[in-house]
């Protein structure tokens, strides 16, 4: 009896093992790993007689499904849900943490005023401009003139679509050379703003998020009227901000000939040390330089970060209630089939064909789930656009990214938690005596 | 009453399955605990009910926009203002950019306006005599382990100094407090003299980012809104002015939706757990089919048959949620404990137990309905009989 308690507390610690190191597999593995694992699997049901005969009982046990129907949707209902929101919310950190590192690059650096750490907070008189852009390591276009942008961030309140409060939005007063800094931009619909004019062209997500900027339609910025003669697409955090001339902007915010910031397209990535180098030790400057991939980075590591340890947090959360209903499923399942199963034992069926049966059952009805929530999700919310705060005291708009990854992540939890549903279901199954199992009723 | 044994012996009836879904509900609510705490810290950031009787008034352009400082005297003589007062951003930083609090350069009398912010009088004269002084609340001095005649380094992010420095230091001569639990955040904001800023900055000098209006009576709050904002009507520095709770929500409101976004989630969350505790309900009647036809042989009618039923499903959910939410009330304390009171989370108070034990009562009611009704419409004889 002791020998017997002693025995199945250590079977209990080793299915305990083999579960969190499985669990542990199908979260962390690397991707072929686990269909190097899945292929293993499948060769072993259709290539041994032991995996014969898991398969065939659990072809028995999915028979019986449509009998139990409400207690097998718990465990799908349940998994999808988990998946759905783990999902959404890692998608919605991919999506801001995209629109931002979009932005940058290695070979762009962008310059400020020593600790401004947004542009909005900087400001450049023209002299250190200039200097900044004559500096050797700026790359120059076909006609000498160095690849350089200065440009003037100011905010402007408009009311946003979904609320109808106001909120800010970047407008960032650029000239002629900031087009062959960012040659990805276009113009999707209307036209450039003229210079010298008060124009304004609008980035693509802005458009969607605030009210009254459709083409031909007139905006106040400082008591004077503005006019909104198109519509451009950058890819990246530009698509949330308003564009016009630089030297509008300066004269209607009183500006003079400052600006907040200089972007300029680098030789290569490899001169950027040499450029931040010329920079912060000349005399006439006190700048900080980083390149426009640091600068964006920043911007969206702390707020990504948050929203994906919120995700994590609260889908384990719902994870473990999920795994509670699975076991409840499970354990009903095997209940109900204890005779059959105590036959199939009788008959000289193996404990390991049983278990594989109810672990493939409920791996099965979580991949399902799994599925169903991701899915979903993919439906709902991919490219759903929303916006929120940024770190320049504006709106970022960005997109929900469910890309493949993600939906990856909301897979393997699925058949994680189907995994520890359906184990020690699976145990109690292949333990119980088989007389006991006969007599039942 | 009388039947609670009897309710509570069949809910245990099979103990493996109770305590799974009881662990099922738990998680439910402490879920629910914990993200209604964040839902209510947001919430009650964009209402606080002491700010009716004050204005802000900011550029119209956008709230980051400076307004001259000329303004204070016409804002001071319109009829209906007690009180007027100014203050800039400044935006300052404290050893790590990610770490980052409010700090605000404001005028003398700043505090006047602000009662709930509760700073001694011989604080006040401190602050008033010392140049360099700052004020802090306590939150945020506990958080950063400071104390009166604490010299704090700020690095500017948006002013440096005439003498082109970038570091200003200031000399710590106040700790306000506020008691108000739901404003516990306005205790992380750090406040110093702004004629010490208007003086040492080195662009800017007499502008300021905002000006704060109480009223003589909460009725004239809109008048008096109006009133200020003609007074800069037409010149190149129109002003927009409303009452602090409106300019609250509209500043909250940047942040997102947080109760569309906390909705959709508890949506899922719920209807998941209706599922499967209704699974676990239906189950645990249908194996007593024969014990429930017991009871109605000896006398038990078919409607205290539904109530007994129901009384279980609530019981069960109640229970597992009710320790949810306790569990709820840990997690945060901990949360608030650690990272301080500015932490978006409030206290698992009274407001969310009403609402969550609200949202158990009735889940458990519809978790319950269909099985409780099989179980009042059982006839006795075909029950008996396994039929």
């Amino acid at each position: 009896m002791a020998r017997s308690r002693t025995r199945s507390a250590g079977s209990l610690i080793g299915s305990l093992i083999g579960a969190a190191g499985a669990i542990a597999l199908l979260v962390l593995a690397p991707w072929w790993l686990l269909l190097a694992a899945v292929l293993l699997l499948a060769l072993w049901t259709v290539a041994t007689r032991i995996g014969r005969q898991a398969w065939s009982v659990t072809e028995v046990g999915l028979a019986t499904i449509p009998q139990r129907l409400g207690a097998a949707s718990v465990v799908v209902v349940g998994i999808a849900g988990v998946v759905a929101v783990l999902v959404a919310l890692l998608a919605m950190a991919a999506g801001f943490e995209a629109a931002l590192m979009e932005s940058g690059t290695d070979d762009t650096a962008i310059v400020m005023r020593a600790g401004a750490q947004t542009e909005i907070n900087s400001v450049l008189d023209h002299d250190s401009a200039t200097v900044v852009a004559e500096a050797p390591q700026v790359l120059r276009n076909a006609q000498g003139q160095p690849i350089a942008s200065a440009e003037l961030v100011v905010v402007a309140a408009l009311p946003k679509k979904s609320s109808g409060l106001d909120a800010n939005v970047e407008v960032r007063g650029i000239g002629e050379r900031a087009w062959s800094l960012r040659p990805g931009v276009r113009i999707i619909d209307g036209r450039k703003f003229g210079s010298g004019l008060r124009e304004l062209i609008v980035g693509k997500g802005a458009h969607g998020q605030f009210a009254g900027v459709d083409i031909g339609s007139t905006l106040k910025l400082n008591g004077q009227a503005w006019t909104v003669v198109g519509v451009f697409d950058s890819g990246d955090a530009h698509n949330s901000e308003l564009w016009a001339d630089t030297d509008v902007v300066a004269a209607t915010y009183r500006r003079g000939s400052s600006t907040t910031a200089v972007t300029v397209r680098l030789t290569g990535a490899d001169a950027f040390d040499a450029f931040k180098a010329a920079l912060t030790s000349d005399p006439r400057l006190t700048v900080d330089v980083k390149t426009t991939r640091a600068y964006y980075t920043d911007q969206s590591a702390s707020l990504a970060k948050l929203i994906r340890i919120l995700g994590v947090t609260i889908a384990a959360i719902m994870a473990i209630g999920a795994v509670f209903g699975a076991l409840n499923t499970m354990y009903a399942a095997v209940a109900t089939r204890s005779r059959e199963i105590a036959t199939l034992r009788a008959i000289g069926f193996r404990g390991l064909p049983v278990i594989a049966s109810v672990l493939y059952e409920t791996m099965l009805l979580a991949l399902l789930g799994g599925a169903l929530g991701a899915i979903l999700t993919w439906i709902v919310f991919n490219h759903y656009t929303v916006s929120t705060l940024g770190q320049n005291f504006t709106q970022v708009v960005f997109a929900f990214q469910v890309s493949p990854p993600v939906l990856w992540i909301g897979l393997r939890w699925a058949l994680a938690i189907g995994l520890i549903g359906g184990l020690f279901p699976a145990l109690r199954a292949a333990r119980q005596p088989v007389t006991a199992g006969l007599r039942e009723l | 009453m009388k039947y609670l044994q009897l309710v509570w012996s069949a809910m245990f009836r099979r103990k493996t399955r109770t305590v799974f879904t009881l662990l099922s509900v738990l998680a439910a609510f402490l879920l629910f605990g914990l993200l209604d705490s964040v839902r209510s810290a947001f919430a009650n950031a964009a209402s606080s009910v002491a700010g009716v009787d004050r204005l802000v008034t900011v550029s119209k352009i956008s709230f980051t926009m400076s307004l001259p400082k000329s303004l204070l005297s016409g804002i001071a003589a319109l009829p209906g203002v007690a009180k007027v007062t100014y203050a800039n951003w400044f935006g300052g930083i404290y050893q790590d950019p990610k770490d980052f609090f409010a700090n605000e350069a404001v005028a003398d009398n700043y505090f006047d306006l602000y009662p709930e912010w509760q700073l001694s009088q011989a604080e006040r004269t401190a602050f008033h005599n010392t140049r360099t002084g700052a004020v802090v609340g306590e939150s945020l001095a506990r958080k950063y382990n400071w104390k009166l005649g604490d010299k704090i380094p700020l690095q500017a992010t948006i002013f440096p100094q005439k003498s082109g420095a970038n570091t200003w230091t200031f000399d710590l001569v106040g700790i306000y407090r506020v008691s108000n639990p739901k404003q516990k955040s306005q205790e992380a904001i750090f406040f110093f003299n702004w004629d010490y800023f208007d003086e040492a900055r080195a662009f800017g000098n007499g502008n300021v980012g905002w000006y704060i209006t109480q009223v003589s009576d909460r009725t004239l709050a809109q008048q008096v809104a109006d009133a200020v904002d003609s007074l800069s009507v037409n010149s190149d520095h129109e002003t927009k002015t409303q009452t602090e709770q409106a300019f609250n929500a509209a500043f909250v409101s940047q942040y997102g939706d947080i109760g569309l976004i906390v909705g959709a989630i508890m949506g899922a969350v719920f209807f998941t757990l209706i599922l499967l505790t209704g699974n676990t309900m239906a189950q645990a009647v249908r194996e007593r089919v024969p014990e429930l036809a017991v009871l109605k042989t000896i006398g038990f009618s078919n409607h205290s048959v539904l109530v007994l039923l129901l009384v279980e499903s609530v019981l069960l959910i109640v229970l597992g949620g009710a320790i949810g939410l306790l569990l709820a009330g840990v997690v945060v304390d901990a949360v608030r404990a650690a990272v301080g009171e500015a932490v978006p989370m409030t206290r698992v108070g009274a407001a969310i137990w009403l609402r969550g034990v609200g949202l158990m009562v009735l889940i458990g009611l519809i978790v319950g309905a269909l099985p409780a009704r099989r179980g009042m419409r059982l006839r006795i004889v075909d029950a008996l009989a396994g039929r």
